[in-house]
């Protein structure tokens, strides 16, 4: 009987000889993540279990970025304490300032996370980095605390879901959307537990800033993990920035799935997932009359330079609609200079927004485009919880930058076609 | 374990946005989060509830982000247990991890009404609810968790090791 690539590089970090669905397991952690909020939990568990060296400073990426620019004094102090940290412990990837840069944006750009690597971060959406074709998924923070003591972790092995995505998407059909409609289709515990892993000839020819979004949802499925098969795509985007080796992995032949579902690409429109959970997913033209207070372009789902490219081309020479706040949020340092490079920055202050620092702060409702009682907003983020973005009364709506953009332009819920 | 509380009922998809929002994530103090627990489910829950009670919940509770101060706020506020028909899989290890009992339940959300008084006893594996002839069973704990709720927690499981 054959493994799938996430029972592979599972049982890889271990020394076991055989592995299967259910079994618990001791495994070996390649990188081990934690930001503003998750990491003083943990390194408060570290040192309360005596803790004196990590495990290797080298595996340790500590990021500051959600409630950064530091947003008040407590979450100054929470930084300050990571950032002692960060300094006693010699952190080789430790992230602030002018440097820091959405987590999951990030850590691939730097080349920090490989294929073939176990990847836990205290951060749900660590999930992200599966685009590689790397195991990864969010733990808590005692979970951090033990990695960074020990260099290991218990893990459940999940059972796999394949989806098979065929048929050539249609102008505007996004990664982003795929995984909406997936959501939308299978609920936010459709794979609860599972492994999601992502086939098919659509997803062949997908470009890994695509694949990152799907990947970086694949929690709000209630998944343990999404998983890439790593290709020539995966190849051209690692080889530049990895400074280590790292390992392809992909599925046998005879790999065995709890479900494999199809989904046919070319029949899709633009998705947006209405109020308050990310499955409540609608086609753009059903959306309806939704007039927005604001769009946010940017979060460690969409804001790459490929999304701010869409966001671009769709707001070049038109202007934010009155009254619609337009936040543009490139996700790292690096994204921001492209983009000033590519002249994208220009279009969106043309288009009236206002350009944030790389922050995780308007995604959850910390700071830099909090919502009032009763707003609206359009984002291109991965959650729409209630109170998600600021007031328990006020609404978001998650879309890919396509959409968030023209609807920009027009006020309310929108697709580009309209324009 | 035997816990003993009156329960307080919420639906499916419970997210840790509702549990503990994140406009209160600029401290990791467990009295402060407290303060502010479920708020954004039911904005009156800390003034009604009283510590001993138990959190009754539907499908996939505690879904959505990683954050460790959503088990800590529950447990800090004195909630004793956490019973629900599933639990999204960041919770469930969080909440064995840090030493808040939880127990899966299929069948008692939607066979009591919030405010009944029931006893659970985690060795029996059973809830009784108070003036009910009704039995509901829970979820056997799998054998590693047990020892870690025994080793009192994650880190305390490593240090043993």
């Amino acid at each position: 009987m054959g493994y799938t690539i996430t029972e592979k590089i599972l049982m890889a970090h271990t020394d076991l000889k055989e592995i299967a669905p259910g079994r618990l397991i001791n495994a070996r952690v390649d990188i081990a993540l934690g930001n503003d909020i998750t990491a003083p939990i943990a390194i408060r568990e570290f040192r309360a279990a005596g803790g004196k060296k990590v495990f290797d400073r080298d595996r340790v990426a500590l990021v500051l970025d959600h409630f950064t620019p530091n947003k008040d004094i407590n979450s100054a102090q929470q930084c300050k304490t990571v950032r002692e940290f960060a300094v006693e412990h010699g952190i080789t990837h430790f992230y602030e300032g002018g440097q820091v840069g959405v987590e999951h944006a990030l850590l691939p750009e730097k080349g920090i996370v490989l294929p073939g690597d176990l990847v836990i971060g205290a951060d749900s959406h660590t999930c992200t980095y599966g685009a590689l074709g790397a195991f990864a998924t969010g733990v808590g923070s005692t979970d951090l605390a033990a990695v960074l003591l020990t260099g290991e972790l218990w893990f459940k092995v999940p059972e796999s879901i394949k989806f098979v995505v065929y048929g050539k998407p249609q102008k505007w059909v996004s990664g982003k959307d795929l995984i909406l409609h997936i959501i939308g289709r299978i609920g936010v515990d459709g794979a609860l537990y599972s492994a999601m892993e992502f086939t098919g000839e659509t997803i062949r020819a997908l470009p890994m800033a695509d694949r990152l979004s799907m990947a970086n949802m694949a929690i709000e499925a209630g998944a343990k993990n999404g998983i890439f098969p790593p290709d020539e795509i995966t190849r051209e985007y690692v080889k530049p920035r990895a400074k280590r080796p790292y390992a392809f992995y992909t599925s046998d032949p005879d790999a065995v799935y709890a479900q494999t579902i199809e989904i046919d690409a070319s029949r899709l429109e633009p998705q947006v997932a209405f109020p308050h959970l990310p499955s409540n997913v609608r086609a753009i033209s059903q959306a309806g009359e939704v007039k927005i207070d604001q769009s946010l372009i940017g979060s460690c789902t969409n804001g790459r330079i490929e999304d701010l490219r869409v966001a671009a081309g769709i707001l070049k020479g038109r202007k934010a609609a009155p009254h619609v706040r337009l936040i543009v949020v490139p996700a790292t340092p690096f994204i921001y200079r492209q983009a000033l490079q590519e002249g994208l920055l220009e279009i969106f202050m043309d288009a009236g927004a206002v350009i944030s620092p790389p922050s995780c702060g308007a995604c959850l409702g910390g700071h830099l485009g909090i919502l009032a009682e009763g707003e609206k907003s359009v984002a291109t983020t991965n959650r729409n919880f209630v109170g998600r973005m600021g007031h328990p009364r006020s609404e978001v709506y998650l879309a890919g930058p396509a959409v968030a953009a023209a609807s920009a332009v027009l006020g309310r819920i929108a697709s580009p076609e309209e324009l | 374990m035997i816990l003993k509380g009156k329960i307080w009922k919420f639906g499916d998809n419970i997210d840790t946005d509702a549990i503990i929002p994140a406009r209160y994530l600029n401290t990791s103090d467990p009295a402060e989060l407290a303060r502010h627990c479920m708020e954004d489910a039911d904005p009156a829950f800390m003034t009604r509830m009283t510590p001993g009670d138990i959190i009754v919940g539907g499908e996939n509770f505690g879904c959505g982000s990683s954050r460790e101060h959503a088990p800590i706020a529950i447990k800090a506020a004195g909630i004793s247990c956490v019973v629900a028909k599933s639990f999204a899989r960041i919770f469930y290890r969080n909440a064995f991890n840090m030493g808040l009992p939880i127990f899966e339940s299929r069948d008692l959300a939607d066979a009591i009404a919030e405010g009944a008084k029931i006893t659970l006893d985690s060795a029996q594996g059973s809830i009784t609810v108070e003036g009910q002839n009704q039995t509901f069973s829970i979820s056997p704990i799998p054998p590693f968790m047990e020892q870690l709720i025994a080793d009192g927690g994650l880190m305390k499981h490593i240090a043993g090791k």
